[in-house]
């Protein structure tokens, strides 16, 4: 395909605009999962949301998508609940409840699902295509559906914007504060799992996590502003969407979920990378930076130990005389030179009166006016 | 019976006893879900093996698998260590990566590889019997009984030379690093001996189902019991349980196996989450009103202990006083009586010297802050609990 494929068809347009808005929508819940610390709570909800599909279909009969996706929500909500239950009356943690309810309801769910399909009713098959998720069935009424509920989202999201960061950041003063945190809580839980069931369809059961979560990890690592974090989660959901669906549409047999999915892992080991303040890359060029100085200091205290002991602190020294001690190395020696800390000449070295005062003030905990 | 559905049994009996044992560990070691991370991401290298081999039973498949998920798990420490992201995101991170990357993989070579994307979330242990181990001509009985059969073999050995090392690096891993054992090399010992039984059990029961396997047991049993050895037992037990009922069900209702064995799994984590004495939810809502009735009594204890005058201590003020609801009021009073902590003369309350002295200790309990002595004292004044 070519990129004006992309302006011209309807097809892939509507698949594109469906997937950047789950994205965006993703992003912005995924953060308040993320920072909650309840990262792998998406992994659970969307696969305990399979057995709500097989089970509303089972009931119904019909394969309609909203009856479909009510199942599912209802389903998630109870795997949700039912976690928090699990952690709060037993001694299981929560890493072994998430493991349980997922892996059995999603057992239950393949249950039904097989026995399903061997049911002689014509209208069963297309279930599966909730377990890898097919964005090509992604109709306009579809991103209606997903456009209806960011915008609520949103809305609620702003409504309850101050109670939220509060409850995000300090549970426990929010209720000594007298908000509702049990009703917060239920609040943004039941929107983490609308999300979740909303993407369903296109991303599927397996990866869905992903989406909630990778953008919200990249995102975290650029700002330490919780709206910011939010808005570039968004960003970097619809970006992942958008780009997934060019990617998998250009090449044959490469299904939209995985490569969406793909597309987000690379944003975040960008993020991880290449962001200022906390990356890896700037962390070592820090690392780096800071170690260089302490060598320079080192130098400096070692020469004004030997300069104090003489009555003129600018009377010149052989180099050689500070081959006992390691630090020094020719560039530490001009880079003091080149802040007329010391003076170099020849194979001399003699402290400058301002390198004097710097040594002898270098370990002083008042604060560096620079 | 048949010989087919006999061989699917114990295959199936076999794989949950494998998957219930390094279970029991991850479960303890609040490591259950690295068992979901691993039995995605082997995928990857399930494919890879697949094309080397083209046998999903090959040995040298299972260990390049295993391998991709002893992988996961330095990846996802090397993610932690960078202090980047919580732990559970460093999780969340790298297995639907790894597992989109197999998916592709398959999705893209679909003509050579035989794997289909659905064998991969459920397994086919109903197929398992027809793939038969032939030495020289003669029949040797399923390869996958062989493989995992194998691999318990090997678990169980591991089990037994290092229960002791083990147990004590699970419930003091400082004190078994002082001790010389490397909780290092247990630890990924332990992810190898997971990674390697995810990878055998991957082919009968699927990626998502092997996590049931693993956990379920493991966690049910964790409900009943305080004893690594019983915890094991138990776990192994409920595995082989839900192994032959979800059979028998999956048969019933001509579903998935591996779906209906982890359905059982379910229903019995259910009965034992609602009913375990001790940790289940309905003998902890018991216990919290129980407290509730003795902190109650407690309460109206020392308050009749401070007052000497009738009026304080006449049945309808305290109602007042206490500001408690009738019902409740009267289930304080009818525990104190049946204790014989208190006597009611023309309905004024009083203490007996049992209820004065009870009084006092749990004042000077409470006072030294030693709460946890007042259940002691509880088990020595109470006839009836409330």
């Amino acid at each position: 395909m070519e990129l004006s494929d992309f302006f011209t068809n309807y097809t892939l347009r509507t698949i594109t605009l469906g997937t950047a808005i789950l994205g965006a929508i993703c992003g912005m819940l995924g953060s308040f999962a993320v920072l909650r610390k309840q990262s792998l709570l998406g992994d659970a909800i969307s696969h305990a949301a399979l057995p709500g599909i097989a089970l509303a279909f089972l009931f119904t009969g019909v394969k309609k998508q909203e009856i479909l996706l009510l199942g599912a929500l209802v389903s998630g909500l109870v795997g949700a609940f039912w976690i928090r239950s699990i952690v709060k009356h037993t001694r299981l943690k929560s890493d072994t409840a998430l493991g349980l309810i997922l892996s059995l309801f999603f057992g239950f769910g393949m249950l039904l699902l097989t026995y399903i399909q061997k049911l002689p009713n014509a209208n069963q098959a297309g279930l599966d295509k909730y377990l890898f998720g097919q964005a090509a069935t992604l109709v306009e009424s579809d991103v209606w559906l997903m456009a209806g509920a960011t915008g609520v989202s949103l809305l609620v999201l702003l409504l309850f914007w101050k109670e939220l960061k509060l409850l995000l950041f300090d549970a426990d003063y929010t209720q000594t504060l007298g908000f509702n945190t049990r009703f917060l809580d239920i609040l943004i839980t039941s929107f983490i799992v609308i999300a979740i069931v909303l993407g369903l369809q296109t991303v599927g059961v397996v990866l869905m996590s992903a989406m909630l979560l990778a953008p919200a990890a990249a995102a975290r690592q650029w700002t330490n502003k919780l709206s910011t974090m939010i808005f570039l989660a968004s960003v970097f959901g619809a970006l992942a969407g958008v780009f997934g669906t060019a990617i998998s549409a250009s090449y044959d047999n490469l299904s939209t979920g995985p490569v969406i999915v793909l597309v987000a892992a690379v944003i975040v080991l960008v993020s991880f990378v290449f962001s200022p303040e906390r990356g890896l890359l700037f962390r070592e060029i820090r690392f780096r930076r800071n170690r260089k100085d302490l060598n320079r200091k080192k130098t400096l205290t070692f020469m004004y130990h030997i300069a104090s002991d003489h009555a003129d602190i600018s009377h010149p020294h052989a180099i050689r005389i500070l081959n006992n001690f390691q630090g020094y190395t020719r560039k530490t020696l001009n880079q003091l030179a080149e802040r007329e800390l010391i003076r170099i000449e020849g194979d001399q070295w003699a402290m400058t009166p301002k390198g004097y005062e710097e040594a002898a003030t270098l370990y002083d905990q008042t604060p560096d006016p620079v | 019976m048949s010989g087919t559905q006999i061989e699917i049994q114990l295959i199936a009996a076999l794989v949950a006893v494998a998957c219930a044992i390094p279970g029991t560990f991850l479960v303890l070691r609040k490591m259950a879900m690295i068992s979901d991370a691993i039995s995605h991401s082997i995928l990857p290298g399930i494919v890879l093996g697949f094309f080397l081999t083209q046998d999903l039973n090959s040995p040298l498949l299972i260990l390049l698998a295993a391998l991709t998920g002893v992988i996961t798990v330095i990846l996802v420490e090397a993610i932690q260590r960078t202090g980047l992201v919580k732990e559970d995101t460093a999780i969340g991170l790298v297995f639907p990566a790894l597992f989109s990357i197999g998916v592709i993989l398959i999705a893209r070579n679909a003509n050579d590889v035989h794997l289909d994307i659905d064998a991969v979330l459920l397994g086919e242990l109903a197929f398992a019997p027809f793939d038969r181990l032939l030495v020289g001509g003669s029949d040797w009985g399923p390869k996958s009984l062989w493989v995992i059969g194998t691999i318990l073999t090997v678990t169980l050995t591991l089990l037994l030379l290092f229960f002791k090392e083990l147990k004590l690096s699970t419930f003091d891993a400082g004190l078994a690093a002082t001790l010389g054992f490397s909780p290092l090399i247990l630890h990924y010992g332990l992810m190898t001996v997971s990674s390697v039984t995810v990878v055998g059990a991957f082919d009968a029961v699927g990626a998502v189902l092997v996590v049931a396997l693993i956990i379920a047991p493991a966690a049910t049993a964790y409900l009943l019991t305080d004893d690594l050895r019983k915890m094991l037992l138990l776990s192994c037990g409920f595995g082989v349980f839900a192994a032959i009922a979800g059979y028998w069900l999956a048969n019933l209702l001509d579903a998935s196996i591996a779906g209906s064995m982890s359905t059982v799994l379910g229903l019995l984590f259910f009965v034992v989450y609602l009913f375990a004495p001790g940790q289940g939810v309905l003998s902890s809502l018991f216990r919290e009103r129980r407290q509730r009735l003795e902190v109650s009594l407690l309460v109206f204890l020392l308050h009749l202990q401070n007052h000497q005058e009738k009026r304080e201590r006449h049945v309808n003020h305290l109602r007042e006083h206490i500001n408690w609801q009738e019902v409740r009021s009267r289930r304080v009073l009818d525990l104190a009586r049946k204790n014989n902590l208190i006597t009611i003369v023309d309905d004024v309350v009083d203490l007996t010297p049992k209820g004065q002295q009870f009084t006092d200790e749990a004042l000077s309990y409470i006072t030294t802050n030693k709460e946890t002595a007042i259940e002691e004292l509880k088990e020595r004044f109470f006839l009836f609990r409330g």
